[in-house]
This record gives C-alpha cells, sequence and structure tokens, in this order.
C-alpha cells in the first residue's frame, strides 16, 4: 500500500491534528488556578483554526505549493476519498464559518456553570468539521455516510449541551431520532442502489444506471437518498425538527447548524446529483422543483408569524434552504458555483445575525422580536448592523445577499426552470417583508422598556467585523465569484 | 476613470463623511457641500452634453465608459448618457440640492437620516447613468430600500403601514422586472447585459423572437410600472407619500417615480420593440385609467398631501401614457413630463411640508386666509398649483401639450379616443388645484393659533425660489431642452417603429 496517499487527505488529517492538540490542551491546562476560570476559551481554538484554513487554501492561492502538492485533484483508496479544488473551497468556506462561530461563542462559554466544559464544546464541533470534510470528499457512498454520521450525532451532543436546560434536551431528543431516521432512509436507498448497480463508488453507478431496466429502483434510490440529505438542509418536507431545534439548541450552536452543516450537505448534494443521478437527472428535478418551491413558500409563511428570534431564523434558513438548493437544479457549472458562493455570503450576513442575537441575549436575557422593540435607541450600532445583516438576507443591494440571489436565479433560469424562478422571486418579497419586521421592531417601534445599552466584547466585535466585511464585499468585488468559478467545471 | 462615475462617488463620499460626521453642523456641512458638488456637476454635463451635440457628436450615448465586473456572467460596469439620462439627472440633483434645504430642521437623528437620504440618492444617480441591465436593476433596489426606514421613522401617520406597503409593492414589482432581465439577457443570447448592444444587435430586428418577447415586455413593463403609479398598481403612492417626511415626498415623487417610467422606456420599449407595438394597447388603457382615475380622486381628498399623492398618480400616468404612444413628440411630451412634475410635485410637497409644520394640520377645510399670515408660501404655492393645472409660461403646459399633440398623431379612432379621453384630466386638474388654492389661501383667517404663524426661513425661501426658477425656466424657454431630449428619443422611437405599425392585431377596441 502506498502511504503516501494520506497526504492527499492533508486537510483532514490536519483538522484532526488540531483536535487531538485542543484535547491535550483541554487536559492540562483546563483552569486557571487564580480565578477559577476556564482559559482554554477562544483564542487558541481560534488560532489554531485560522492556521489550518491557511494551510487549506496555500495550495489554491499559491502557485509554488500546488505544483508539488497533490491536493488539487487526487483520489485516495481507490477513489473513495476525492480531493479536488472546489471542494477545498468549501472546506475554507466552513472553516470561516466556524472560526465566526468561536467567536459567538465566548461570551455564554464564559458563564461560571460552562467553565468545566469548554474543552469538549471546541472538540464536538471540530468533529462534526470533520464530518463535514469527509462528506464533501467522498467518493464512495459509505464514505459519504460515515462523514454523515460523523456530522450529526457529536450534534446532538452540542444541541443537548445546555444541561439545565430542558428546551435543549428537548431539541436534542427530536435531533437525533430524526436524525437516525433519515439516516436509515438514506442507507435503505444507498442498498438500493447497492442492489442494482453492485458498486458504490460514485463514478461506476452512473453507467451502470443507464442500462435503465430498474429504473423504478433507481427512482426510488434517489427519493430515499433525498429524504436523507433533506434533513441536513432542513428542505420541507423534512424540515419539521428545525424550528424547535434551533430555538432549544445554545445560540452559538444554532448558527454552527444554521450555516455550516446545511452548507456541506447542499454541495455534497449537488456533487452526487451531478455524479451519481445523473442518468434520471430529469426525476430528480421534477422531485427538487416541489421541494424547493414548497421550502421556500413554507417557511416563510411561518416565519411570518414567529416571536421567538431563534425560531424565526430558524424558518429563515429554511427558505434559504431552498433557494440554495435552486442551484441544484439541471446539474450545472454555473448553478455550481451559484451554491457555493450563496453559501458563503449566506454565511456572512447569518453568523453576523447570530453573533447580535447572541450578545444581546447573553447581556439582557432578552430573545423575543418584540423585546427588540426599540433596540435602536438603546444600541444604534449593533441596530444598524444588523438590519445591514438583514438587509443581505433578503437580497437587497448594494450588500452580498443581492448579488448571491440574482446569480443563483441566473443559474436556475438558464437551466430552464423559469416558473421556479418567478415563484423564488415573489417568495423574496415575503421574505423581505418578515425581515422587515424585525427592522420595524428595532427602529420603529416605541418600547417603554427596551433592551439596555451594552458593550459587546472584542470578540463579538472582531465576529461582526469579519461578517459585516463580508456582506459589504463579497458581492461588490466580483473577484470571489470569478474565483470560485474557475473551479466549477472541473468539480 | 469616466467623470459619470462621481454621480455615484461623490453620494459615496458623502456617506463615508456623514458617517465620520460628529453634531449637526457638520452633517448639514457634509450635505450642502456634496449636494451643491452635484448640481454643479450635473449643470456642467448639461452644458458640455449640448455643446458635443452641437459640435456633431451624435453618438447614442456619450461619455461612455465600460469595465468588465463579473466576467464569467457577462456583466459590466457600463455608463453612458443621451439627452434623456442628462435630463433626469439634472432633475435629481436639483432635487436632491433642494431636498437637502427642506430637511435642513429635521428631528430626531438628522444624521441617520441624511445616511439614508444619500443612499436613496446615489441608487436614484446610478440608474440613470448605467446603461448595464444589471447595474440598473441594482441602483433601482438600491434607490427603493432607504424609503423604508426614512418613512417608517420620520415620517407622520399611518407610516408603518404605508412604509411596508410601498416597500414590499415595489420591491413586488422589482421580482417581475428581474425575471424580465433574465429573459431578455438570454433571449437575446446571453452575451451581454448592454442595452445598447442588445438593441442594435442584427441592425434593427430585435434577437428576440416575438413569441418571447410577448412574454418579456408585460413582466418588464408592470415592473418599472409599478414604480410609475400604473394603474391598478398605485396604491402605495398615496399612502406612502402622505406618510413620508417632506423631503422624501419631494425625493419620491419627483425622482424616485420618474426611474419607472424611465425603465419602461428604456428596457420594455427600447428592447423589445415588436411586443411593445403588439401590446402597448393594454397599458395605453391602464395608463388612462390612471390618468382620469388619479385627478378625479384628488377632486374628493381633503388632505393637502394626498391631492397632491393623486394628482401625482394622475401626471405619471401621462409620462406612461406618452411613451406608450411611440410617436417621437408624444416621447419626448413624456420626459419633459417626468421633469416638469418631478420640479413642480417637488415644489408642492415642500410648500405642504412647510405650511403643516406651521399649521400642524393638512387638512384643507381646517385653513384658511393663510396668505395674509404667510405672502411668500402662499404664492409660491399658487404658482406651484398654476403649473400643475398646465398654465402656459410654466413647465406642465409644454410636457402635456407635446403628450396630447403628440398623441393625436396617430391617425386611428383607439388612439385619438382614448387622448380625448385624457384631455379630460387638465380641466379636472384645474377643479381640485383650485378649489385647494381657494380654500386654504383666501378669505379670512378664522383660526387664532394661525394669526401668529411666521413665513419662511431663509434655507426654505431658497429651495423653493430655486425650484419655482427651475419651473419658470423650462415653461419660458422650453426648446433648448426638448431639443435636447427629442434628440435622442428620435432614434429609439424610430428602430421601434420600423419594425411594425402601431396597429395592433390582438387589439380588440380597433
Amino acid at each position: 500500500m502506498d502511504y503516501s496517499q494520506f497526504l492527499n487527505m492533508a486537510p483532514e488529517l490536519s483538522l484532526l491534528a488540531v483536535i487531538l492538540i485542543l484535547f491535550v490542551a483541554d487536559l492540562f491546562m483546563c483552569t486557571d488556578r487564580k480565578s477559577g476560570r476556564g482559559i482554554l476559551n477562544t483564542p487558541l481554538p481560534v488560532v489554531l483554526l485560522t492556521l489550518h484554513t491557511l494551510f487549506c487554501i496555500a495550495p489554491l492561492v499559491c502557485p509554488m505549493f500546488s505544483a508539488q502538492c497533490s491536493m488539487l485533484n487526487a483520489e485516495c483508496f481507490g477513489g473513495m476519498y476525492v480531493s479536488s479544488a472546489m471542494a477545498l473551497v468549501v472546506k475554507a468556506i466552513l472553516n470561516v464559518g466556524t472560526i465566526i462561530v468561536f467567536l459567538t461563542a465566548h461570551e455564554w462559554l464564559k458563564q461560571p456553570e460552562m467553565t468545566n466544559k469548554q474543552g469538549e464544546y471546541y472538540i464536538l464541533t471540530l468533529f462534526t468539521l470533520l464530518g463535514m470534510y469527509f462528506m464533501i470528499s467522498a467518493g464512495h457512498f459509505l464514505m459519504f455516510f460515515i462523514g454523515l454520521e460523523l456530522a450529526s450525532v457529536p450534534m446532538t451532543a452540542l444541541i443537548a449541551y445546555s444541561k439545565r436546560s430542558q428546551e435543549s434536551a428537548e431539541a436534542a431528543a427530536k435531533y437525533i431520532l430524526t436524525a437516525l431516521f433519515s439516516s436509515g432512509l438514506m442507507l435503505y436507498g444507498i442498498s438500493l442502489i447497492y442492489g442494482t448497480t453492485g458498486t458504490l463508488y460514485f463514478d461506476k453507478i452512473a453507467p451502470l444506471m443507464l442500462n435503465g431496466q430498474c429504473s423504478m429502483v433507481n427512482i426510488a434510490a434517489l427519493v430515499l437518498f433525498i429524504g436523507g440529505i433533506g434533513f441536513k438542509i432542513s428542505l420541507v418536507p423534512f424540515h419539521l425538527w428545525t424550528a424547535d431545534a434551533y430555538q432549544g439548541a445554545p445560540t452559538a450552536v444554532t448558527s454552527y447548524l444554521s450555516v455550516i452543516s446545511k452548507g456541506a450537505a447542499a454541495f455534497v448534494l449537488f456533487v452526487v446529483l451531478y455524479k451519481v443521478f445523473a442518468p434520471i437527472i430529469d426525476q430528480a428535478n421534477v422531485l427538487f422543483f416541489w421541494i424547493i418551491v414548497f421550502s421556500i413558500t413554507l417557511a416563510n409563511i411561518f416565519a411570518v408569524r414567529q416571536n421567538n428570534l431563534k425560531r424565526f431564523m430558524a424558518f429563515s434558513a429554511i427558505s434559504q434552504a431552498g433557494y440554495l438548493v435552486l442551484g441544484v437544479m439541471g446539474a450545472t457549472p454555473q448553478g455550481l458555483t451559484a451554491i457555493v458562493y450563496y453559501l458563503l455570503v449566506y454565511m456572512a450576513a447569518n453568523l453576523g445575525v447570530f453573533l447580535i442575537i447572541s450578545i444581546t441575549e447573553q447581556r439582557s436575557g432578552k430573545l423575543l422580536i418584540s423585546d427588540y422593540d426599540g433596540y435602536y435607541r438603546t444600541n444604534p450600532r449593533l441596530a444598524f448592523l444588523m438590519t445591514l445583516c438583514l438587509f443581505s438576507l433578503a437580497g437587497i443591494p448594494p450588500f452580498a445577499g443581492f448579488f448571491s440571489k440574482f446569480f443563483m436565479f441566473m443559474a436556475a433560469f438558464k437551466a430552464g426552470f423559469i416558473v421556479l424562478v418567478l415563484i423564488a422571486l415573489v417568495n423574496t418579497v415575503i421574505s423581505l417583508y418578515y425581515y422587515l419586521l424585525i427592522v420595524k421592531a428595532m427602529y420603529i417601534k416605541p418600547n417603554d422598556n427596551p433592551i439596555a445599552p451594552f458593550r459587546s466584547d472584542g470578540y463579538t466585535r472582531f465576529g461582526l467585523g469579519l461578517c459585516i466585511a463580508g456582506v459589504v464585499l463579497i458581492g461588490i468585488i466580483s473577484w470571489f465569484y470569478a474565483y470560485i468559478d474557475q473551479f466549477s467545471f472541473g468539480l | 476613470m469616466n467623470f459619470l462615475s462621481l454621480f455615484v462617488l461623490i453620494p459615496l463620499l458623502m456617506l463615508l463623511g456623514l458617517w465620520l460626521a460628529k453634531g449637526v453642523k457638520a452633517v448639514r456641512g457634509v450635505m450642502v457641500v456634496g449636494s451643491s458638488l452635484l448640481l454643479g456637476l450635473a449643470v456642467w454635463l448639461t452644458i458640455d452634453f449640448i455643446a458635443q451635440r452641437a459640435g456633431g457628436n451624435t453618438a447614442e450615448m456619450l461619455y461612455q465608459a465600460s469595465f468588465t465586473w463579473f466576467e464569467p456572467l457577462n456583466i459590466s460596469y457600463r455608463v453612458g448618457v443621451d439627452g434623456i439620462s442628462v435630463s433626469m439627472l439634472l432633475l435629481s440633483a436639483v432635487i436632491v440640492f433642494t431636498g437637502t434645504f427642506v430637511s435642513w430642521k429635521l428631528s430626531p437623528n438628522l444624521k441617520d437620516y441624511f445616511l439614508w437620504f444619500t443612499l436613496l440618492s446615489m441608487g436614484v444617480f446610478g440608474f440613470f447613468i448605467s446603461i448595464d441591465m444589471f447595474m440598473m436593476f441594482m441602483f433601482y433596489e438600491i434607490a427603493l430600500i432607504p424609503m423604508y426606514l426614512l418613512i417608517g421613522v420620520w415620517g407622520t401617520g399611518h407610516k408603518e403601514y404605508s412604509a411596508m406597503k410601498l416597500t414590499l409593492m415595489l420591491m413586488g414589482g422589482s421580482a417581475f422586472l428581474m425575471l424580465g432581465i433574465f429573459g431578455i439577457f438570454y433571449d437575446a443570447g446571453g452575451n451581454t447585459m448592454n442595452i445598447l448592444d442588445i438593441a442594435n444587435h442584427t441592425g434593427g430586428a430585435s434577437p428576440i423572437e416575438f413569441g418571447r418577447q410577448c412574454i418579456w415586455f408585460p413582466l418588464t413593463f408592470v415592473g418599472f410600472g409599478v414604480l410609475g403609479a400604473l394603474f391598478p398598481f398605485h396604491t402605495w403612492s398615496p399612502d406612502g407619500h402622505a406618510s413620508a417626511p417632506t423631503a422624501v415626498s419631494m425625493l419620491h415623487a419627483g425622482v424616485l417615480m420618474k426611474l419607472g417610467g424611465y425603465g419602461c422606456f428604456r428596457i420594455a420599449i427600447f428592447l423589445l420593440p415588436e411586443a411593445a407595438n403588439e401590446l402597448n394597447w393594454i397599458f395605453l388603457i391602464l395608463t388612462g385609467i390612471s390618468v382620469v382615475y388619479g385627478a378625479m380622486s384628488a377632486c374628493v381628498q381633503t388632505d393637502l398631501k394626498y391631492i397632491n399623492a393623486y394628482s401625482s398618480v394622475s401626471h405619471c400616468g401621462l409620462v406612461l401614457f406618452g411613451i406608450l404612444m411611440l410617436t417621437t413628440t408624444s416621447t419626448t411630451g413624456a420626459v419633459l413630463q417626468m421633469l416638469s412634475h418631478g420640479l413642480m410635485t417637488a415644489l408642492f410637497f415642500a410648500l405642504i411640508g412647510m405650511i403643516y409644520g406651521r399649521t400642524h394640520t393638512r387638512d384643507v377645510t381646517l385653513m384658511k386666509g393663510l396668505m395674509q399670515i404667510m405672502p411668500f408660501l402662499g404664492v409660491s404655492f399658487v404658482l406651484a398649483g398654476l403649473a400643475n393645472l398646465g398654465l402656459p409660461g410654466l413647465s406642465g403646459f409644454v410636457a402635456e401639450m407635446s403628450i396630447f399633440v403628440g398623441s393625436f398623431q396617430n391617425a386611428d379612432t383607439f388612439h385619438r379616443v382614448l387622448t380625448i379621453m385624457s384631455t379630460c384630466s387638465i380641466v379636472v386638474a384645474a377643479v381640485y388645484i383650485l378649489r385647494m388654492v381657494g380654500r386654504m389661501l383666501y378669505g379670512k383667517c378664522t383660526d387664532e393659533h394661525h394669526l401668529h404663524l411666521t413665513d419662511a426661513t431663509w434655507e426654505e425661501r431658497l429651495a423653493v425660489i430655486c425650484l419655482i426658477a427651475c419651473i419658470a425656466g423650462i415653461g419660458c424657454f422650453p426648446s433648448w431642452i426638448s431639443n435636447l431630449i427629442s434628440d435622442s428619443v428620435a432614434p429609439i422611437i424610430e428602430s421601434v417603429k420600423q419594425v411594425g405599425p402601431i396597429v395592433s392585431s390582438c387589439n380588440p377596441f380597433m
């Protein structure tokens, strides 16, 4: 066996190294003797993850590295693990998102009851990230499934992280039950594929499917697969866990759940459709047509009625997932670029909103939209930044959300789904309505007892700075789109 | 660096300056300097443009510049102006300049107010200079969203309701518009978003096949038409204008509604000529309804802002009406009407705001004899009213005259009957304007509180005089501006007419 092929898995291995370093650090430096507080908070994981991100993108940005490094286009273990430039880009995006989530979590982990659980938080989060890495780079259904499970199971522990909160436990129970059920569905789908084609390698399935003799079975496999992955992306009708889990989970975990795991799953969905289900892509398009229509419309209608901000963001996230999956339609390279670009933009805006929700919750304990009445009078800067993020989510120029939505619709239009684009466009108006409800609460509604003015800590500010920079610049500077686009053809 | 980009760059710098400014004086300083620069730039652009045309430069768009922006999608940053855009830029600059002075003493949070105000004006300027559909659409939406906060935070009355209604209706329009833009882009080959390139694709005939044009034309026309107060999508306009703070009403009715007419002409008619010939009768009927219905509605209102808002619906209906008639004269008239309506409606809203700031009521029935108490405002109000009902010597007359003459050039019954019906709106306008002016300004003042009111302050006088000068300028010397406009309108209308006569086969009224 050629052991050097392990080097192609450098991102995963180095992430594992990061996890091990954190694990050891957690053992030996768990508490500060003087204050009794944990000192393994934010700096160490953030620095390590930043270094890891730089390591990941080194072959992408430096020609010097890319000549020697085989990470860009390589296979290991006979094609079970596939590494591509686009996968590296997605991994880097997820990494940046995770860093921002860690910054979000800082205040929450500083609480006295959290001090002895800090290490686990980082390690569990990074393990789910590792699972997503494997999903992204999978070239074989088993590898993919291992990644999926590695991404879901530690997530349950994270959702249940607030030990004394019943809501948190309830959310975790709902999450794990749904996760297991959908894994079961997906495994059944995979077994159908294996039964008809005799292989689980992505590249080898499609030609065997072309025989078309057992197309009903193939379609059944497709449906079951979508059921499994739809749960991860929280598409309607597999979304029922979303609102409760988002509401019950600690805010830092919710923000991770809403962006990172969703993004990875959407990318994988595209890859699998493109590689495995290419022969029955027409049937897949019909399915996705309705899934997208229902995801966007239902989630939008439900979001209008929410008063809890995290629940609200849950429905907003379902609807955004619908837009994200628009890029899957037709499985074109332009669609892939649109997905990855959308993910990047969505991450910046959504994590920005969650940073503000989290810091407000920590400082005032308030989470309802009606609590945010008069927020602008007491905390004008945070209200302004939140408005920018919400505008980006709603797709208002000159913020990045406009560009990502425009390009997403353009890709879907080019693939020929004009009616779908029209429905999605009409839905953007509804989504604008509910995002404006929050803006209205903050700016317009009077409140005798608004959230008191507070100063946010340095980590939150840094995170917000990153997010706002993303919201403002990713759209206007076309480099980001062009950069992602150059990788989309090779896949 | 093309100097047209300054129209976007200056507002950007203003935003930065406002962000850094501390205290009311600094904020006002930034706004005055910025808006004066913009006005100066617009005036210089107009003079230079006329000079270039006189010098024999017959290019379709002048001062063109292009930078590739999103290369994989063929999106570019492209700017260029013709006579229509030049006049619109001039209008916008005047309104932004006067709007700054009208909101001089606004409270609270003058700084944030001006931030959103400047963002809005950036959208407007950007829209008029761009010739790339993506850029146009982007600036269009940039101009829409600040309205929500401007009305919601600084407005009066049912401001939350009006702000939400306005934003959602306009965004709904832009949703259709986006689809139309995609359609035009991909059906024209998907190689360019440049309006000129799409129009000149194969020398006259549009690259988009007729059946597809008939889908995209209604989408784009309605998309822009919502902003141009096209019946039955006009309902945001009265509520929005009535609730908005003065300067925002001015900017919105004065400039933003022109985006609708301009967009209809520049994208829907110019890029989809065959469909425009075929389907214009549907929209002609709708705009005809706008014109008459708006004027009638204005008659029964007692709130000053509602009167003016409905009168705006009527006048903006005339803009679209003139464009849809597809003759050079009527379209030139429509552009003139955009200018004239922008100026006079801004003047009207400014005066209403000033009067409201003193009397604290906008109800016509509660005011009497204001002419004796505030003569300057009273006289200006009469002038604005006369411009509104189309008195010769003021801008409204020139514009409406051209529209109706141009419309009557279409020699068939359908167009002529519609023209005659729309002409009625002039009579109705006289009714509501004269009644309003008579009740409010003349007679003997009965309300004791009104007796101690003061006349306009210096910054208010500056704004009002500036607007009146423009209105009278266009009214007395219309030829320079109408030549400027018709030079640019004529080739477009010619190319649209080339593809077919304005006799539509599917029109049941022919």
